[in-house]
């Protein structure tokens, strides 16, 4: 287990208070000048050597995703975007740094705004989180109130000014482009890549988007150094990582951990065992409803990091976690997952639009036993019409689920869906039925 | 994609009162200069809140004009992000989370308990017109599951007969507490927490 004087995060659990004096004395804003005086070129290559990876989803290098931004700025002004549009099913841990470790949030803007040469950085919020979001506010007017904020902010000689925005309940607006769209004030519908918003995002100005974890990790990172941080976890996937573990275990909670730890511990030691004892488990979701989730066998010694999630082809994703035990209907949960998707998809492309509802409908009646043999490979066929035919990741994110019930639960759909097709006129399902065979019986 | 219709009942004029004009204007001042299109969905946030809880088309217009923008975008905005009321949902309104990770821990309690306490169907009001319900995806705080929304507030590590005294509190008037309703504080693991041990006692 991770030592408690290597967690970031020391106030997950909100013991100590959010407000400013208390976030100080755990170390937040002391010497942010002396950081900020190393310079923009020390600060990004301390994050490439923390070899921090970005902890919305995708896992891109926080560093290399900085040196991306212009290095003079011209007539357009950049900007400093934080993603804190936590939606993913499983996944809360944005929530509780906002709330109760606000100070790190903050301090992370200014240093990152100074790297990347912003002014201005809005952080957004979905609409839910509301009452979040004004304890957040409040710790900001406290950081302008102490000068940490606004002009030469923290004494660093920088000037900074930071807005919220919220969202209002969409999901596609925690991709970057869609969430751009968003503080523009339009539909959030993901914008073509390339131009990446490095260079063209906000109001056509050169942005950079960060996950609220990422910006709020990167102050502890510069304080005791990329090397120790590197130093957690492995190779290529270091340091330490908030995992929600929720779902049926005895206690279900948030908990900063190292990476690679192993995934049963995860859930033996904090989460309190699954529900019914470990022999109960089913499947767990590793990281959060858009990745594949894995079957009990290979959950026994599975260790949770990018790489290694991605040889299960599956992914860490957000780290949310969700444990299902095996008084659950798994084909249930999954189509109720996929009805999540089918409600979030924003309608921009065609094989997504549609193709989530098919998936859900399909799902819903393979879960009732009403689906034939066939639909099950045709249902792995609309999720390959999906993934990688639309201008985001939403389209992948709403068909690996569907590919990962197949992958490793497809003898439970056949068992349950053993209706022949309608050739051997075994069954008759209205909604099949050859049209062209019914004119030649009328005629 | 969610298909949302505005109500057919609409009120012929809408206009911010003072104070949601001061909000307004601040919030307005955020953005640069020419970009105030961006202020468009607080201030349907606070068209919102002033009109009990739901958008008439005429504050879609009002706002428009305010911003300087065609109707129709501010339309697009509206109908396309579903935290935007189109149609009167009552003074308290309930939204139980039925996703994945409530679902397994029995949200569908939940929606039993508005159904008996509430109206029948979702977005049905209350005989007394003071609330409504309806099923709502991931309100992330899926550690908390299954939990519900009271208007800005999350009720959280609920079952179904925590959920029939919260509403009757929220019927008869009353501001139940909200947060954990098993007793644990925010987040930790109940009872069996295992890390920053130091800070928990200090």
């Amino acid at each position: 287990m991770l030592k408690d004087q290597d967690r970031i995060f020391k106030n997950l659990y909100n013991d100590m208070g959010s407000d400013v004096v208390s976030s100080q004395s755990r170390g937040d804003w002391v010497n942010t000048k002396e950081i900020t005086d190393k310079g923009r070129d020390w600060i990004i290559n301390e994050i490439k050597d923390s070899q921090l990876r970005g902890r919305g989803g995708a896992g891109f290098p926080t560093g290399l995703k900085w040196s991306f931004a212009p290095k003079e700025v011209g007539s357009r002004p950049h900007y400093l975007v934080i993603n804190g549009d936590e939606s993913e099913p499983g996944t809360c841990k944005d929530r509780d740094i906002l709330r109760f470790e606000p100070h790190k949030l903050i301090e992370g803007c200014l240093i990152a705004s100074y790297a990347v040469q912003a002014h201005v950085c809005y952080i957004y919020i979905r609409g839910e989180y509301f009452v979040d979001g004004q304890k957040l506010q409040t710790a900001i007017d406290e950081a302008y109130e102490k000068k940490l904020l606004g002009k030469n902010a923290a004494g660093t000689g920088w000037d900074l000014d930071i807005y919220i925005h919220y969202g209002a309940g969409a999901y596609i607006c925690g991709e970057e482009t869609a969430l751009l769209e968003s503080i523009e004030g339009k539909k959030g519908q993901p914008r073509l890549k390339p131009p990446f918003p490095a260079l063209v995002g906000l109001y056509g100005c050169p942005t950079i988007i960060n996950n609220v974890e990422t910006i709020a990790v990167v102050p502890t990172i510069l304080r005791r150094g990329g090397k120790w941080f590197a130093s957690l976890g492995r190779e290529k996937n270091t340091g330490t990582k908030i995992f929600c573990i929720s779902g049926n275990v005895n206690t279900p909670c948030n908990v900063e951990e190292e990476m690679n730890i192993p995934l049963k511990e995860l859930i033996e030691v904090h989460a309190g065992g699954v529900i019914g004892g470990w022999d109960n488990l089913q499947a767990v979701i590793p990281g959060g409803s858009s990745m594949p989730l894995i079957p009990k066998e290979k959950c026994e010694t599975l260790t949770m990091d990018f790489d290694s999630l991605m040889a299960e082809k599956s992914g860490l994703g957000t780290a949310g976690i969700v444990v299902i035990n095996k008084d659950q209907d798994i084909i249930k949960c999954m189509a109720r997952i996929a009805r999540f998707y089918k409600h979030e998809s924003c309608g921009q492309c065609t094989p997504c639009r549609e193709g989530s509802g098919w998936m859900w409908r399909m799902l819903e009646r393979m879960a009732k036993g009403d689906a034939t043999k066939d639909e099950v490979d045709m249902l792995g066929d609309v999720t390959n019409q999906i993934a990688g035919h639309t201008i985001c990741a939403f389209g992948e994110g709403s068909s690996w689920p569907v590919q990962g019930l197949l992958r490793h639960f497809k003898k439970e759909i056949i068992m349950r869906n053993n209706l022949d097709p309608i050739v051997q006129k075994k069954n008759n399902i209205p909604y099949l039925v050859d049209q062209h065979l019914l004119d030649k019986k009328n005629a | 994609m969610s298909l949302r219709r505005p109500a057919k009942n609409q009120p012929e004029n809408f206009e911010f009162s003072s104070s949601s004009l001061d909000a307004a204007k601040k919030i307005v001042s955020k953005y640069p200069k020419g970009k105030q299109q961006s202020a468009v969905m607080a201030l349907l946030y606070i068209a919102q809140r002033q009109n009990a809880n739901w958008i008439p088309l005429a504050a879609m217009k009002y706002i428009a004009k305010f911003l300087n923008m065609p109707y129709i975008k501010v339309y697009e905005v509206a109908t396309f992000y579903t935290m935007y009321n189109l149609s009167p949902v009552g003074k308290h309104f309930i939204q139980v989370c039925t996703t994945t990770p409530c679902m397994i821990r029995g949200a569908s309690k939940l929606v039993e308990a508005c159904k008996e306490k509430i109206s029948e169907n979702e977005f049905e009001l209350s005989s007394d017109k003071s609330c409504s319900w309806m099923e709502v995806e991931c309100l992330g705080a899926c550690v908390n599951a299954p939990m519900m929304q009271i208007n800005d507030e999350y009720y959280e590590d609920l079952d179904k007969e925590k959920t029939l005294k919260i509403l009757d509190k929220i019927l008869k008037g009353e501001t139940p507490k909200p947060g954990s309703y098993r007793g644990r504080i925010n987040n930790e693991p109940e009872n069996n927490r295992k890390t920053l041990m130091d800070y928990k006692n200090a």
